[in-house]
């Protein structure tokens, strides 16, 4: 099948790919650019592990074509820290221990900043509702919650 | 000169080393892994449960653009590799082998269970094997199928494996049967329960992965899988699947994303994809589908249990019978034989001080997929059959459940049970105590009558466990029936420089023993946490190890590090003696600094290390050069990690909904290494355990067909279903391991089932009830419907 070139924005960097039509955009980061942070953890939009923003929006990379990209902005879990340093919520994940295998953290981070990004003062049950798309096997989710709750807190107020 | 003394590391909360990687993106797990001239593999599988192979057409498929080669069952039969072994030998009570069945990587002749692999597909892509795996035609014959442990034991029940009657693999007992008879002779009560524990599916958020590299030049193999245990897989590979001795095989677990024991097995797929990559020259990577996982990793649990518990006049335990049938599903797993036995019936004391105890174990073949090891792996099942008799039986004896456990508690260690065990240390008593405080038990009728009074329902439940981690000494495990020791090995290389790598047989998929170990090395040698790395999962960096499951990790790993620290410590001493030109007894070695009384010069832990390796100032007749020590530490024993966990519910007749209000975990780990990691741990496990008692299960259908196999059928527990986790520790040091740990991995998984459906039943008022606590099912026990 021909191949569709594609020219789009990930992580503020114009990217050029060639995709088949029906790869997804989850295939074309990790297959075809190596751009492997993004991990697959069901394939079917059930678990999260995928996560990425489309536009600053919030989607499951696994559900989006690969062509679905064009012209858009793409942000991974390789473009939330800074330069030097690391981002409010990948610092707070850091001290609360957040993760333990890590395989979920990247989908988690992505959808916290998307989460933050909409909504700086969520409650818990906020957190833990928009969070409810993200399996995590490890954690129960506890120490997550709190390191939400302290990058909320350190981005409304930066010390 | 004055020197402050370094603050310890070891427990403390340290933030863990390892997560950078892991929150930027940076982690390695195999999937990630991409070598050159990389081809990818998919594997056609039964879609039934049972049937004969009468011919595997690949003809088709083979001719498909990108399709390097189509390798069946028929072929493997003929490559002279071994078939995936149990590694552990459990004896019938008539004193007979357990009945061990084929076990073919790919099947030639026959399927067992939907899911069977009967050929691998090599393409370029995955997606083009996967598309070729459609179009190998495999003509089957369909056998009547044994779905459950009740249609296997049927008489006349499909005949699974040859020669195997009644599908039984072993019928086995342990206890003192004569004496518990008669002491439920002369009981004044007898409670009994019938028991199901429901059959769970891991789900490692990564799911399994392999990648297989022959290398004909040097005539070697590599192998890069999603392991808990790289060595013992390259054990087996070997000896038993029989593809190279082993310094002609490497297994490499970087980046392991989760395991919970079911990455602790050798699996179908990893013999296949080496066996595919020598024979197409190529490296090999196969990346499980979720759904693929969920018809085809080991499943956990699935015990069918009837229990019963005798009581004197006075309410104390004088008896307690047990008979389990135990599914294994269609082949038996690595550690398929040993769950349902040695690691399930001798923690059926819980904290009870029990004299007669008989137990009774029944395992079958079903065609489903195989049953192992899932966190706790036989101990929550243990730990639910006391802890829910233990609870009927006080309230049918009108007894407050906490008050009835305290009347029975052990309170002389050591103590030795009638099923094996020898409890060396604990405090039931404490931790029972510190978590009726945290939940505010004094206080529960007022919430109780406040929830009612919104027409709710509200139950409290206890689930007091034991279990026994790090098992050991390895010649005793050796009499039980083990293939393999389960010591622990560790090599600590101290460079030149100061820094230190370590080498661990063990290994972390999420344990965080980056962290851990490098805070106790850290602090044995007066260094920074920084400047300590810790190694692991790599078969050509670490001589061997045993992995990491069955919590063994802190109480044995992390044991033969210390150990070997000594050793460098005893040797640094030597040296420092010689460079101070001091008597060696002089030496004191004290937060990272060799002194003597003989003189007032120092010397840093890191100038020696440049002594060792220079070898300037001491005679290398005398000391060898160097500084490096290893270790392989075998428990005298298990560890016995004990805790009390609360479960306070609150439910909604109408819908039957079950809503956790509030859980309290208090646990007696003994010495505590970093205690964020272990909350963790405790969370991680406590929402596995009220997963299993709420929402989990694994169903097949009566032809075999999983019927859970999506996450929209198979229910995890997500964020918004929990409330806080409230954790607490009490301490009793364990006397088997130099360190005091006791093993931290499994509590929360077998804590909290009882805990959750002793609660249900306590808000509901009624007597037996069977996990998962899905709102049909409570709604229906609700409303007496």
């Amino acid at each position: 099948m021909a191949k569709v070139h594609v020219q789009t924005q990930i992580n503020g960097e114009p990217v050029d790919f060639l995709c088949e039509p029906q790869q997804s955009l989850l295939e074309v980061l990790r297959e075809e650019l190596s751009r492997t942070g993004t991990k697959e953890g069901c394939g079917t939009g059930d678990c999260g592990a995928c996560s990425v923003l489309l536009d600053g929006r919030l989607v499951c990379a696994c559900l989006v074509l690969g062509v679905e990209a064009t012209g858009k902005n793409v942000t991974t879990i390789e473009g939330i820290a800074p330069e030097e340093g690391l981002h409010p919520i990948q610092q707070q994940f850091l001290e609360h221990a957040a993760l333990q295998c890590g395989i979920c953290t990247p989908g988690l981070i992505v959808a916290t900043k998307a989460l933050l990004d909409k909504n700086p003062n969520p409650t818990e049950k906020e957190i833990r509702y928009w969070l409810a798309g993200n399996l995590c096997r490890c954690t129960g989710y506890d120490k997550i919650i709190r390191a939400v709750q302290a990058s909320a807190a350190e981005l409304s107020h930066p010390a | 000169m004055t020197n402050s003394a370094r603050p310890k590391s070891f427990g403390t909360s340290i933030p863990r080393k390892e997560d950078r990687r892991f929150i930027t993106g940076h982690g390695r797990y195999t999937d990630d892994v991409e070598l050159p001239a990389q081809a990818h593999a998919a594997f056609v599988r039964s879609p039934f449960a049972h049937a004969n192979i009468l011919s595997i057409d690949a003809s088709e498929a083979q001719k498909q653009q990108g399709v390097i080669a189509v390798y069946t069952g028929t072929q493997f039969a003929t490559s002279g590799l071994g078939d995936l072994q149990c590694g552990w030998m459990i004896h019938s009570r008539d004193g007979s082998p357990m009945q061990v069945g084929e076990h073919p990587a790919l099947a030639s002749q026959k399927v067992r269970f939907a899911g069977d692999a009967v050929a691998i597909v090599v393409a370029e892509s995955a997606k083009l094997a996967k598309l070729a795996a459609e179009l190998v035609e495999v003509d089957y014959e369909e056998l009547p199928v044994a779905a459950d442990l009740v249609s296997a034991g049927a008489p006349n029940a499909p005949e699974i494996h040859e020669g195997i009657t009644n599908n039984q693999v072993y019928d086995w007992e342990i206890g003192n049967k004569a004496e518990t008879a008669e002491a439920f002779q002369r009981a004044a009560h007898i409670t009994e329960l019938n028991l199901i524990n429901n059959r769970l599916i891991p789900n490692a958020m990564e799911t399994r992965a392999v990648n297989a590299q022959f290398d004909a030049a040097k005539d070697s193999y590599t192998l890069y899988v999603a392991s808990q245990n790289p060595h013992g897989l390259r054990m087996t590979l070997a000896a038993v699947i029989g593809f190279a001795p082993e310094h002609k095989l490497r297994v490499i677990s970087e980046d392991v994303g989760g395991g919970f024991g079911s990455k602790a097995f050798n699996y179908a797929e990893e013999v296949a994809c080496l066996w595919a990559s020598k024979l197409c020259n190529r490296p090999v990577k196969w990346t499980c589908d979720r759904s693929e996982a969920f018809l085809t990793d080991a499943h956990g649990r699935d015990h069918v249990t009837r229990a019963s518990l005798a009581l004197d006049d006075d309410h104390k335990i004088i008896g307690m019978q047990v008979h389990t049938q135990a599914n294994v599903g269609a082949y038996l797993s690595t550690f398929g034989s040993l769950i349902p036995t040695y690691v399930y019936a001798p923690l059926l004391s819980g904290q009870y001080n029990i004299p007669n105890i008989y137990a009774n174990v029944v395992t079958r073949y079903t065609n489903t997929n195989p049953v192992d090891a899932y966190r706790g792996a036989g101990r929550p099942e243990a730990g639910y059959v006391i802890e829910r008799l233990v609870e009927t039986a006080a309230r049918e004896v009108g007894m407050n459940s906490a008050e009835f456990r305290r009347l029975n508690f052990i309170r002389q260690f050591p103590h030795s049970t009638p099923v094996d065990m020898d409890y060396d240390t604990g405090d039931f008593q404490a931790h029972l105590d510190k978590a009726l405080e945290m939940i505010k038990a004094d206080q529960f009728p007022e919430r109780k009558a406040e929830t009612e009074s919104r027409g709710k329902k509200r139950g409290l439940g206890i689930g007091c466990y034991i279990e026994a981690a790090g098992i050991g000494p390895s010649a005793r495990l050796g009499k039980l029936g083990s293939g393999a020791g389960l010591w622990e090995s560790a090599e600590v290389r101290v460079n030149p420089t100061g820094s230190v790598e370590v080498l661990t047989g063990c290994h972390s998929h999420g344990q965080g023993h980056e962290t851990t170990y490098a805070q106790l090395v850290a602090d044995q040698f007066g260094i920074s946490v920084d400047d300590v790395d810790i190694v692991h999962g790599d078969t050509d960096k670490v001589q061997f190890g045993m992995g990491t499951f069955g919590s063994r990790s802190g109480p044995v790993g992390l044991s033969a590090i210390s150990l070997a620290c000594n050793k460098v410590v005893a040797k640094a001493t030597a040296i420092a003696a010689q460079v101070l030109e001091v008597e060696q007894d002089t030496v004191d070695f004290t937060d990272g600094e060799f002194s003597s009384s003989a003189t007032n010069q120092r010397l840093s832990f890191a100038e020696v290390a440049l002594n060792a390796y220079t070898a300037h100032h001491f005679s290398t007749s005398d000391i060898e050069p160097g500084l490096s020590e290893g270790c392989f530490f075998d428990p005298p024993d298990f560890n016995f990690p004990a805790g009390t966990h609360l479960c306070e519910v609150e439910i909604d007749p109408q819908t039957g909904v079950v809503d956790v209000v509030d859980f309290v975990a208090v646990d007696d780990f003994g010495v505590i290494g970093n205690p964020m990691i272990v909350e963790g741990q405790v969370h991680g496990g406590v929402v596995q355990g009220v997963g299993q008692a709420l929402w989990e299960q694994a169903v097949h259908d009566e032809q075999g067909q999983l019927l859970t196999g999506s996450y929209m059928d198979y229910t995890m527990p997500r964020a918004s279903d929990m409330p806080d986790v409230r954790v607490g520790f009490t301490e009793t040091r364990c006397t088997t391991n130099p360190i005091g740990m006791k093993g931290c991995g499994e509590a929360g998984a077998i804590g909290a089932p009882p805990a959750v459906i002793n609660a249900i039943t306590d808000a509901l008022d009624i007597r037996e009830f069977d996990m998962p606590a899905t709102p049909e099912k409570v709604w229906r026990a609700a409303n007496k419907r």
